[in-house]
């Protein structure tokens, strides 16, 4: 990719680390729903959660070709040579993809964060993110809409679907306001107009709507964060399974381009 | 192999040759109707084209690429260069006329909001989406309650 590059310092203190974060939530999710690929519940779900995980490979794609331009190294570097302990995703997405419910609970919970997210970056000053952004919101408002309506299915069924999702639900809970972890750096990105508001305000705005939107099936709202300082450091025992999954092909065959 | 003219190709000649380039997922209609072309660059360097992926990660974005460079590569022996860019969101407004008509003809729903996408069969509104994701990205699935036949969409980003 930009293999020869001389390296240069991020011109905004703190947006590689906004981009790593973005990037590995999305690579992530992406990658760990891909695994419903054959196996999702009904033949429809099975083609739209695997264009779904597309998408967001794809979005990772191009927030590691951002990062790897900035930082002159490789987008693929970045994405598969890390050791488990140096990704910054969301702890949320630590949780496995476990059974449907929790696969639509984590997403339900990650994409509406996400959305929070977005909005609060799609004017940024740094135009080759607020770009993207632009583009990654079109295409999101499909996964809203389309979790979303799995998501009040679950919750307004009776009986085992909408057990499965209030298990769900209380295992993600104390994790899920994770995507809003503070970032380092954060007043430097929001005084660079790269970012709107603290993580800590996008939280409160995400809780918002969440409350609104749980009242409405009379479902408990969301615990407190749990250990919000190390949102997104110390990723678990599942997590370091799916890392051993995607890094497979590029230990196995180092060097290899496909 | 063609001589290279004196004066070099016109951006026009360009986009001619690029018209001809079928899209690779969806090949009744070229790149050019599809609106991906963002800007054509005809240079001493050689001939730059920037493309507008429709999707952040559309998997046809390498294909379109090499396709580009191979045709213009044959038609004006220059160099090519293919580079994409986000700086205006494609949009499915994008789509020429032509275009449109194209994907109608193919039994493919142009892009619309949901609630306003018609049978490309027999123009119904009475429509239902089975799903938003469809065989490939830019696609969702519907069914119409007129003609009793499934269809696709492309989905209005």
């Amino acid at each position: 990719m930009t293999a020869s590059r001389t390296p240069a310092a991020p011109p905004i203190l703190g947006l590689d680390g906004l981009l790593l974060t973005m990037a590995d939530d999305e690579f992530v999710i992406g990658f760990s729903d891909s695994e419903w690929t054959g196996i999702a519940p009904l033949l429809e779900e099975d083609v739209a959660m695997s264009s779904l995980s597309q998408d967001e490979l794809g979005h990772a794609t191009a927030l590691y070709g951002l990062l790897a331009e900035l930082t002159g190294t490789d987008a693929d570097a970045i994405a598969y040579d890390r050791e488990p302990a140096e990704y910054r995703h969301a702890r949320l997405l630590d949780h496995g993809r476990g059974d449907w419910a929790m696969t639509i609970a984590r997403r339900y919970l990650y994409e509406t964060a996400d959305a929070t997210r977005l909005e609060a970056l799609a004017d940024g000053t740094w135009a080759p993110l607020a770009e993207l952004v632009g583009k990654l919101q079109r295409e999101e408002r499909y996964h809203a809409m389309h979790i979303g309506s799995w998501f009040e299915r679950l919750a307004g069924a009776v009986g085992e679907p909408r057990d499965r999702l209030l298990d769900a639900l209380a295992t993600l809970g104390p994790d899920a306001g994770t995507v809003f972890t503070p970032l380092s750096d954060e007043p430097a990105l929001i005084e660079a107009g790269v970012l709107a508001r603290p993580m800590a305000e996008l939280e409160h705005e995400w809780r918002t709507r969440t409350t609104a939107m749980f009242a409405r099936f009379d479902l408990s709202n969301l615990p407190p964060t749990r250990d919000p300082e190390r949102g997104r450091t110390d990723h678990g025992a599942d997590f370091a399974w799916l890392h051993g999954e995607f890094t497979k092909v590029r230990r196995g065959d180092p060097g290899a381009t496909w | 192999m063609i001589d290279a003219p004196a004066a070099g190709p016109s951006e026009r000649d360009v986009r001619a040759a690029l018209a001809r380039i079928p899209d690779p997922e969806l090949p009744v209609l070229s790149i050019v109707d599809l609106g991906v072309i963002h800007r054509v660059d005809v240079g001493p360097e050689g001939i730059e084209v920037a493309l507008l992926p429709t999707f952040v990660g559309c998997p046809a974005l390498d294909i379109m690429r090499s396709a580009i460079v191979e045709r213009l590569g044959d038609e004006f022996a220059q160099p090519i260069r293919v580079a994409t860019t986000f700086a205006v969101p494609w949009t499915s407004d994008r789509i020429s006329a032509t275009g449109l008509d194209a994907l109608r003809r193919a039994g493919i729903a142009p892009p619309a909001e949901p609630e306003d996408v018609r049978c490309p069969h027999c123009a119904s509104a009475d429509v239902v989406m089975d799903s938003a994701f469809g065989p490939t990205q830019c696609r969702s699935l519907f069914y119409c309650r007129g003609c009793r036949q499934p269809f696709e969409a492309m989905k209005s980003v």
